[in-house]
């Protein structure tokens, strides 16, 4: 395909998209003014909009935003340092990546959200509970991804680095290292967007704070013009993440 | 050929994979000779599965025989000889994230050769195979050829005494192939380097061999050695000559029976590596 006709491509995309969601907010806008849809359950977007400015201006969100990130930021440490560290251990050896790849993947496919009541009892309803979770669900994508990096790098670079004199680490280092990192980068970033998710999620259902309870606390006090502003301000908040992730990674694979 | 001469000994060698009774077992040489002169350039040809590349990575340490012994000069080969040989594999393996000067440095980082030397090594052996234009594309945006070339350059640069070339050409197209095997008659004729040289290309043998060893089907050994007394570097038209077709047609008489051997094998046994 010429640069040209992939530009207008990419430009027909991003039209439709953009269309699409300036349809759903005409939609949200016409059901609240027009259709009679409750303010209750579906605020009028004009006056969520004035709430998200009325949030940002005050900076009432610093303290939940503060403990959401704190959490997000030692989960995904720990997964990060565990994952990556195990995923490597386990790809030296042929016999370990068969028997344990398949049971990791197997654990993965588990919905580890079932785990977070017996997380709350253990760490209670406090960031304990949260960090706990996070790194569970963070840590399966980021050990295999670790596993399939490492495991699986073509025989002939081995073969050949080992032709020229590679020693062990210098194998790690120029090989090993550069031919599994976009697929342990890949992990990485799912990890953390499934951290950040899984966090903000168990937040809603039992915690102390954050911003994933904060808006269950305007849910529960009927206040869901606020609640919309909040949500929009966490979609806004992982939109970013993610985009910045994506962009780390991008950069890291390029290199 | 006095032992001074030989740069490399092959005694008796034999090899197998997998264990005896199970379904995949092949036992891929036989009891295998060969004394391979210093300066030579010497093709190893046969049909598909005869040990060739087998014995090629016996030679440069990265497979142990299990029978016989490889020595390179006068030592038995126990482990890859890095300062000694250098091999050019069929993909081409150069390391898709490094830039094709990075490539050829890399084998000089492994050896431990200064940062100022790599740089001017690497320049001058991209510059021998016409890549100084090419120093810092990836290998991705490179041709095939061009690819091989820098293989090539990489090889070179480690400026070892042996080269081993594993079918470098095999996955070019025939023009490609031609052009290469050329240029590389020319660079060698000036380089003093014993190499040994894995094709299945009949034309290419001749054009590049002082000796060609010619296998048979597995278990494979050396069947018998065809002189190329043709002086290097071999002229374009050498391959239009009488001369030229006269050993084209010695090999393909001698290989013709050996294919055949080995066609059957495979369909018995399934396909080999």
């Amino acid at each position: 395909m010429s640069t040209r006709q992939d530009r207008r491509v990419k430009f027909a995309s991003s039209a439709v998209q953009v269309g699409f969601l300036v349809g759903l907010m005409a939609l949200w806008y016409l059901g609240t003014a027009y259709w009679g849809v409750s303010h209750l359950l579906l605020p009028d977007p004009v006056k969520v909009w004035h709430e998200l400015e009325d949030v940002l201006s005050t900076g009432e969100y610093l303290p939940d935003l503060q403990v959401t990130l704190t959490e997000l930021a030692i989960a995904f440490a720990i997964s990060c340092t565990s994952g990556v560290t195990l995923g490597y251990l386990i790809s030296r050896s042929p016999y370990m990546i068969k028997v344990f790849e398949p049971l990791l993947a197997g654990i993965y496919s588990v919905p580890i959200i079932l785990f977070l009541p017996l997380y709350v009892l253990f760490f209670s309803l406090g960031p304990g509970s949260k960090i706990a979770i996070g790194t569970t669900i963070s840590f399966f994508p980021i050990v295999l991804n670790t596993i399939a990096g490492f495991g699986y790098v073509d025989r002939i670079f081995i073969i050949a680095a080992r032709s020229m004199g590679a020693s062990d680490l210098q194998m790690f280092r120029y090989v090993l290292l550069p031919a599994a990192l976009p697929v342990i980068l890949t992990g990485l970033r799912i990890g953390f967007i499934i951290a950040l998710l899984s966090i903000l999620g168990s937040e809603t259902i039992a915690s102390l704070a954050g911003l994933g309870h904060k808006i269950v606390h305007l849910a529960e006090a009927m206040e869901t013009a606020r609640m919309f502003a909040y949500i929009a301000f966490v979609v806004a908040i992982a939109a970013t993440l993610n985009t910045i992730a994506s962009a780390l990674e991008r950069r890291a694979q390029r290199q | 050929m006095t032992p001074g001469d030989v740069a490399v000994h092959i005694k008796d060698v034999s090899h197998e994979f997998g264990e005896p009774g199970d379904a995949f077992h092949v036992r891929a040489l036989l009891n295998t000779n060969l004394d391979i002169q210093r300066g030579e350039l010497l093709c190893l040809i046969g049909p598909s599965g005869c040990g060739k590349s087998t014995l090629l990575n016996m030679i440069g340490g990265l497979l142990m025989p299990i029978g016989g012994v490889v020595e390179v000069g006068g030592k038995v080969v126990r482990a890859p000889l890095p300062r000694e040989i250098a091999f050019v594999f069929q993909e081409n393996a150069l390391f898709p994230w490094c830039s094709v000067i990075e490539n050829v440095k890399l084998g000089m980082v492994f050896q431990g050769v200064a940062k100022a030397g790599q740089e001017e090594r690497a320049r001058k052996s991209l510059e021998a195979v016409g890549l100084k234009d090419f120093l810092n594309h990836y290998p991705a945006q490179l041709s095939g050829g061009m690819r091989q070339r820098a293989a090539l350059a990489r090889a070179l640069s480690l400026q070892t005494d042996i080269l081993l070339m594993d079918e470098p050409f095999g996955a070019l197209d025939e023009q490609t192939r031609m052009i290469l095997g050329e240029d590389l008659s020319v660079l060698l004729s000036s380089a003093a380097k014993t190499i040994v040289f894995v094709t299945h290309s009949l034309g290419e043998a001749v054009f590049l061999a002082d000796r060609v060893a010619v296998f048979s089907a597995r278990p494979g050994t050396i069947k018998e050695i065809i002189h190329v007394d043709e002086p290097h570097p071999r002229k374009p038209n050498f391959v239009t000559t009488e001369k030229f077709s006269q050993l084209r047609n010695t090999l393909y008489g001698l290989l013709h029976d050996e294919i055949r051997k080995a066609v059957e094998q495979s369909a018995i046994v399934g396909p080999q590596s």
